[in-house]
């Protein structure tokens, strides 16, 4: 390749010759600055997976179990070993045996399986509404920023007044006024999200908007949408998918929370905030295990998520990532 | 100066900034015409408005605070000023094309080249994916990538600053424009690239008949490759003529200060550079008289009082100075 000889030839012979050989051929010294490309050392996949297992091991762990929950909530059918609803009235409140893993609850449905089962209430409703505020927040946050001026003042103080309710008040208020129901809570959950990751998104999106880049775009004629959602948003994946993997588990406690107070999931869908409730209560001396299990599961998921978006986060910060 | 085969023209343009010390007159009753297929070049320091005209041009001064304050921009014959948004939209990379200061951030960093360059061509021209992409290979290869079908893979941060640069132009020229705008398209490359960088442009231009704009503060890229050449100082043209004329005959105070402060081959080695005392004016304050008065060694009383016109020297050179020609023999004695 001509790019090559001339580099090596800048070390042999005279440099101010290859100077000048570039100068007088403009086409020919295209390929000189080629070299100067950064050689990339492509990692295969699971070379960068084992090292990232070696700098993130607590975000490796929870990794395993978020992926673990998402496995057992998506083969909840084949994994469950009874019917989650179905009642077995001679085996009511019975305690955890060979037969009842986990134990059964008050009318007698096998703990194990409504776990296993609340699993995928949780998880569905925590990815579809972290994912789904989150991304809201993403195209507000940016289209905030890339408009600036007033709209970006008046859309910001918007914003500061749903931040300005505690998320589960907020989440109160669309249940009180939508109703209860899976797709209702999903909404309820959603709707504080999106201001918080519109804000995060926002002050992000105000040093992208300076880029050239950005004035590039506009100089090629594009439109406002596709210069938000294509030229811009990409660029803010890295708070995007810090915002998303907080509020994964932050949705799985509020959903419980909804569900708990009697706001979210209903009867008789399997649902941990649900057990919760119906067991904590009455059974707390008699059958713990009503409450325990439920809770536990709670417990694991929200800490699993949470520990994960924290090794997400610190893998993202360039600052941190440095070391 | 008015031609029939004007390409752009632009009258007394005013470009303005509304700021918390008070308006800013970045560019102040500037006037230009540029022909089909002829390059221009555009000088001055910087802070004097060479940027906000280009800007002002597809009228992408951020507004607020930057406004157009008058004046009229025609392009083949039509007022940019007064189209839609979405005219304007479609002669922005369709019609006139540009290329930035800085390659190493004018291209997004997260889209491929060739997604970039597609994605232009889709826009503008309507073209299928398939001969955008048959466009875009064609293009680099013209640019002088090679391997141009492995480059739309890859990402800016595979390029290096002058190939990045390559690829802007490749950008700029996708679409078929009549007219490049180049805003200091070398200032932040290698000398050796810098070269090259305008060898292909001014090759590219010439070979696709496209008029080019170059506006820089390098009196030598000026030199070589504009057919004319508009000197700005304090958001004003205070010289304009071809570029033999600018370099040979220069007939403001403020051309003659820029060309002695920049070292020349064919000047004796060591010989002292004689730069510009002062800084330029503050845009905010209104200038009465000429704006180059208190930096200026010729300068009169009368300079103080009235602003100087542009006024024709010798036909299609002209200069806005009270005092052009006292410039005449000193520049004899000098060379």
């Amino acid at each position: 390749m001509h790019g090559s000889t001339l580099v090596s030839a800048t070390a042999e012979k005279d440099p101010m010759d290859a100077n000048a050989h570039a100068m007088t051929r403009p086409g020919a010294g295209a390929d000189a600055d080629l070299e100067l490309e950064l050689v990339a050392a492509r990692a295969p996949f699971f070379t960068a997976l084992g090292k990232w297992v070696r700098h993130q091991p607590l975000g490796a762990l929870s990794g395993g179990g978020v992926i673990v929950m998402i496995l057992i909530a998506v083969l909840a059918p084949h994994l469950a070993p009874f019917d989650p609803v179905a009642a077995h009235y001679d085996n009511m409140a019975a305690a955890p045996s060979f037969e009842y893993w986990l134990g059964t609850d008050q009318f007698g449905r096998d703990l194990m399986s409504r776990v296993i089962w609340g699993a995928r209430t949780a998880l569905f409703i925590g990815f579809t509404s972290a994912i789904l505020g989150s991304t809201l927040g993403l195209v507000f946050g940016v289209t905030s920023a890339y408009f600036g001026g007033w709209f970006d003042l008046l859309f910001q103080r918007v914003m500061d007044v749903f931040l300005a309710f505690p998320l589960i008040i907020m989440a109160l208020a669309v249940v009180a006024i939508f109703g209860t129901g899976p797709g209702n809570v999903i909404i309820a959950i959603t709707i504080p999200f999106v201001p918080r990751c519109a804000r995060v998104v926002r002050s992000n999106a105000l040093t992208i908007r300076e880029m050239p880049y950005v004035d590039a775009a506009r100089a090629l004629g594009y439109g406002h949408l596709r210069i938000i959602l294509r030229h811009m948003a990409p660029n803010c994946m890295a708070p995007y998918l810090i915002m998303l993997t907080t509020f994964l588990g932050q949705a799985i406690l509020l959903e419980a929370a909804l569900s708990y107070l009697g706001l979210g999931v209903q009867e008789p869908i399997p649902a941990w905030g649900l057990m919760l409730q119906g067991g904590a209560e009455e059974y707390a001396e008699s059958a713990p295990w009503i409450a325990i299990f439920p809770g536990l599961a709670i417990t694991l998921a929200v800490f699993a998520f949470n520990l994960f978006g924290d090794s997400v986060r610190d893998t993202l910060d360039p600052k941190l990532r440095a070391r | 100066m008015t031609d029939t085969r004007a390409l752009l023209e632009v009258e007394n343009l005013y470009t303005q900034f509304d700021t918390s010390a008070g308006i800013v007159r970045a560019v102040d009753g500037v006037s230009y015409t540029v022909k089909e297929g002829e390059t221009v070049g555009i000088v001055g320091e910087s802070g004097c408005g060479k940027s906000v005209n280009a800007m002002s041009i597809l009228r992408l001064i951020p507004d607020p605070p930057g406004r157009i304050a008058g004046g009229s921009i025609r392009f083949a014959g039509r007022n940019l000023l007064a189209m839609s948004e979405a005219e304007i939209r479609e002669v922005r990379g369709g019609q006139i094309g540009m290329v930035f200061q800085e390659p190493m951030t004018s291209l997004n960093p997260v889209l491929t080249i060739g997604l970039q360059l597609c994605e232009t061509m889709e826009l503008h021209l309507k073209l299928s994916p398939e001969q955008a992409q048959a466009r875009a290979v064609e293009l680099l290869g013209m640019v002088g990538i090679s391997e141009p079908e492995r480059r739309l893979q890859q990402y800016p941060h595979h390029l290096s600053g002058g190939m990045r640069q390559r690829v802007m132009i490749a950008l700029a020229l996708s679409c078929k424009p009549k007219l490049i705008i180049a805003d200091e398209p070398t200032t932040a490359l290698d000398v050796t690239i810098q070269a090259q960088i305008l060898e292909l442009m001014k090759d590219l231009s010439n070979r696709l008949g496209v008029a080019l704009v170059v506006i820089t503060h390098n009196l030598g890229v000026v030199a070589r490759y504009a057919d004319r050449v508009y000197v700005m100082y304090a958001g004003k043209i205070v010289e304009s003529g071809s570029a033999q004329d600018i370099y040979h005959r220069p007939s403001h105070p403020y051309t003659l200060g820029l060309l002695r402060s920049v070292p020349r081959m064919d000047r004796p080695r060591g010989e002292r550079l004689i730069p510009i005392d002062g800084h330029p004016p503050d845009l905010t304050r209104e200038i009465h008289g000429c704006a180059y008065r208190p930096r200026c060694s010729f300068a009169v009383e009368r300079c103080a009082k009235e602003v100087p016109r542009i006024e024709e020297l010798t036909p299609g050179h002209a200069s806005a100075c009270f005092e052009k020609t006292r410039l005449e023999p000193l520049l004899e004695k000098a060379s």
